[in-house]
């Protein structure tokens, strides 16, 4: 009802969608705006907003460049990014593959279960005969089309000669079905096509929860990816320029680098003087001045002047491609790791499958003949088939990551809660991870004065220091001083002239340890320093993690002695100059040593160390490789997500066990009423959706588990 | 017993119908954007946007 109208006045010939990913939208507001905002730009036509994905799409005219719609959202207040596709492959027909499935079988189970009911209140004869006609009649179309999730998963294991939870609930639904047939056809008793269907609904349910959790995160985690220099321009011999991708770009080339992008592809600077931020690939917090000649590397971002580089090596040759591939050999531990559910499985398969048998050659030894037999083991089957197993994980762990998301963090499955869970030691990047990774500027020493010409000029820069100083002081309500002839100087800083005399801002002249820059008026200069502030809540974080026996570390790839303060106000361990091998080989030797470690980063040099700690969390202004390398990602400024994250995966594999326990205590009471050949339909019923509303009814404990 | 004639069928139809609105609207996107139309029902509506 909120949507835009659509206008009329723009042919549909010249029209175009754009998708762009707004990371930073967070309520009913902000979609409101943007929508309308959009709306009101002459050129477009349409604009809608997903919540969920944190997307707009917008159809525009084509004469409106990505560019221009980019600033005209940033302009409505929100920093947005065009995205060509999603990069995370959208694959989220599973999870509709597997709700169509539910909804058919929920279908099925209600019909079903309305004439099973007047059968078990007493219909015979005739109307009992017609009742399980009609049940084959909904049941055998509803179990062949939402049982083919499990069929199929359960071919899949038998060919590889292996076994699965699929494997017995399968022979336990078509078992199911066929006997029911037979039964129908022969004027039996007994149909157990409720029984089967119902199955069906409640293990579908499990997988779907499980599903719909995944493509949840996978989607929230897919806006904040791809900032990162993913093309550059690159200029021919005659002059002209385009644009490359990343993957086209070949040595040889030259590749121009405006200010505030980051580098495609590794080359040699050809021309022009800069400075460049490492830190996504080192860690190291300093800019790094470079000049001609200097070799530099993709990822890096340019902060000062235009660069042309040459390029020596790109795509899969480059010192990023490197740690990509480093990253890659990191996750097959990973990959091993076996989920609690699969393990239970490995243990319940085999043992439901010979209780089955021993039951049917029990009472063939018992004198009871094949036909009795064979029911009496179809029975065992059914009432052990694992309905509370197969919710007992999923309904926890959706319910757990649901609570987590609300407060900040994003889950991407519940394998990554299982190992959340087990971790027993934290380590921790520095930059933008402890920190938050953007300069803050001490301004408290400037007079009115000198803040109105620092603002004035800061703001006509790109640079982040630049944009450090004039976002501290806007928010401080300073008023700009009206300095005139503004002008950006390569590689010395920002110049103008304000009543006749010069005022810059600008590198100052003697190096100094920490970032800083110098504010100068006529003569005289003032410096203003440069501090990348701990997140406030770091101490608590380490505090809490060291009550539930964990203990933290610092491991960074910055200088020593910038790493040893942050250490100490934190009173941790440390261990600085780390390059990202040294940082992958500090966790394998951790893990050799019996050792659980969950590593905490945001880097591309942490990627490595991600992907191979036994389980990892990169905060949301992290490089793409990292965020996909974690299994968490959480936004905002706190680092409390990275403590309630262990602290509520402890309490969701809690819930877990509890579920197990309750689902194995079921066992134990149904299985000698299925033993004895005791188990009507309506028993079967009864039992089934009874343990199922138990364990889901356990796991909603966990909602308000992350408060 | 003559009433089953019907009403069973009539049950089953209503369930099919629901069915197929379920499946429409998956078809149509209805599920796409959960938490937004949780957000929208609170924007308020403009005069210049009013429906």
């Amino acid at each position: 009802m909120n949507a835009p109208v659509p206008l009329d006045t723009f042919d549909a010939a010249v029209l175009k969608d754009t998708r762009f990913t707004v990371p930073g939208m967070r309520c009913a507001g902000c979609i409101a705006k943007i929508e309308r905002g959009l709306a009101d730009l002459p050129g477009v036509v349409s604009a809608r907003v997903n919540f969920s994905s944190k997307r707009v799409a917008v159809r525009h005219d084509t004469s409106l460049g990505e560019q221009a719609l980019v600033e005209a959202i940033a302009a409505i207040g929100f920093e947005a990014q065009a995205v060509a596709d999603n990069p995370l492959a959208r694959d989220d027909k599973e999870t509709r593959t597997l709700l169509r499935a539910l909804a058919v079988a929920g279908f099925g189970m209600m019909n079903i279960m309305l004439l099973s009911v007047s059968v078990w209140s007493g219909a015979g004869g005739v109307t009992r005969d017609l009742f399980h006609w009609l049940s084959a009649l909904i049941a055998i179309p509803v179990v062949a089309y939402a049982g083919r999730p499990f069929f199929a998963s359960a071919a899949m294991a038998l060919r590889h000669r292996r076994t699965n939870m699929d494997v017995p609930i399968s022979i336990g639904v078509l078992l199911a079905v066929a006997l029911s047939i037979y039964e129908t056809a022969t004027g039996g008793e007994h149909a157990y096509f409720d029984g089967a269907v119902m199955l069906l609904f409640f293990l579908l349910a499990g997988r779907a929860l499980d599903a719909t959790m995944r493509d949840k995160t996978r989607a929230g985690i897919g806006a904040l990816l791809s900032r990162m220099g993913r093309s550059a321009t690159v200029l021919d011999a005659d002059g002209t320029s385009r644009t490359v991708s990343a993957q086209d770009l070949e040595p040889g080339m030259l590749m121009l680098v405006p200010a505030g992008e980051a580098l495609a592809a590794d080359g040699v600077v050809e021309e022009g003087a800069s400075t460049l931020d490492n830190s996504m690939l080192t860690g190291e917090s300093a800019a790094q001045g470079v000049a001609a000649g200097e070799t530099v590397y993709a990822g890096a971002i340019n902060l000062g002047n235009p660069l042309n580089v040459r390029v020596t090596a790109a795509a899969s040759d480059t010192a990023l491609a490197e740690i990509a591939r480093l990253m890659d050999e990191a996750g097959q531990s990973r990959s091993q790791y076996v989920r609690i559910a699969d393990r239970a499985s490995r243990l319940y398969a085999p043992a439901v499958h010979s209780l089955a048998l021993l039951a049917f050659i029990g009472w063939m030894l018992a004198g009871a003949g094949v036909y009795q037999s064979l029911v009496i083991a179809i029975a065992v089957l059914i009432i052990t088939c694992p309905c509370a197993m197969g919710l007992a994980v999923p309904a926890a762990q959706v319910v757990a990551s649901g609570a987590l998301a609300k407060r900040g963090l994003l889950v991407k499955d519940g394998s990554a809660l299982e190992r959340l869970a087990e971790v027993d030691l934290a380590l921790f990047d520095k930059t933008g991870t402890l920190t938050l990774g953007e300069p803050v500027p001490r301004l408290d020493h400037l007079s009115p004065d000198q803040a109105g010409v620092a603002l004035a000029l800061a703001r006509n820069s790109r640079h982040p220091l630049s944009r450090g100083i004039s976002g501290a002081l806007e928010r401080q309500g300073v008023v700009a001083a009206p300095v005139e002839h503004i002008r950006e100087q390569g590689g010395r800083g920002v110049v103008g002239v304000l009543g006749g005399v010069e005022v810059a801002l600008e590198r100052p002249e003697s190096e100094t340890a920490t970032l800083s820059t110098s504010l100068r008026i006529g003569d005289a200069g003032v410096i203003i320093a440069f501090a990348d502030p701990v997140r406030s809540d770091a101490q608590e974080v380490v505090r809490v993690l060291a009550q539930d026996g964990i203990e933290s570390r610092i491991v960074s790839g910055d200088r020593a002695a910038s790493v040893e303060g942050v250490a100490r106000d934190l009173d941790v361990a440390w261990q600085a100059q780390l390059l990202p091998d040294d940082k992958l080989a500090l966790l394998e030797g951790l893990k050799s040593a019996g050792h659980r470690p969950l590593m905490i980063g945001d880097g591309i040099n942490d990627g490595p160390a991600l992907a191979a700690a036994h389980a990892s969390i990169a905060p949301g202004s992290a490089s793409d490789v990292s965020q996909q390398a974690a299994d968490a990602v959480f936004l905002g400024k706190a680092l409390m997500p990275v403590s309630l994250a262990v602290g509520v995966a402890r309490r969701t594999m809690r819930i877990v066990r509890q579920n197990f326990a309750f689902a194995i205590l079921y066992n134990v009471v149904a299985l000698p009423i299925a033993l004895a050949g005791m188990v009507t339909p309506l028993i079967a019923a009864l039992a089934m959706s009874l343990s199922s509303l138990v364990v889901v009814g356990n796991s909603l404990r966990l909602a308000r588990a992350a408060q | 017993m003559s009433g089953l004639a019907f009403l069973i069928p009539i049950a089953l139809g209503m369930g099919l119908l629901g069915l197929a609105g379920f499946f429409w609207a998956m078809r149509k996107g209805q599920f796409e954007d959960l938490d937004g139309a949780a957000q929208r029902i609170l924007i308020d509506d403009e005069e210049e946007d009013e429906q």
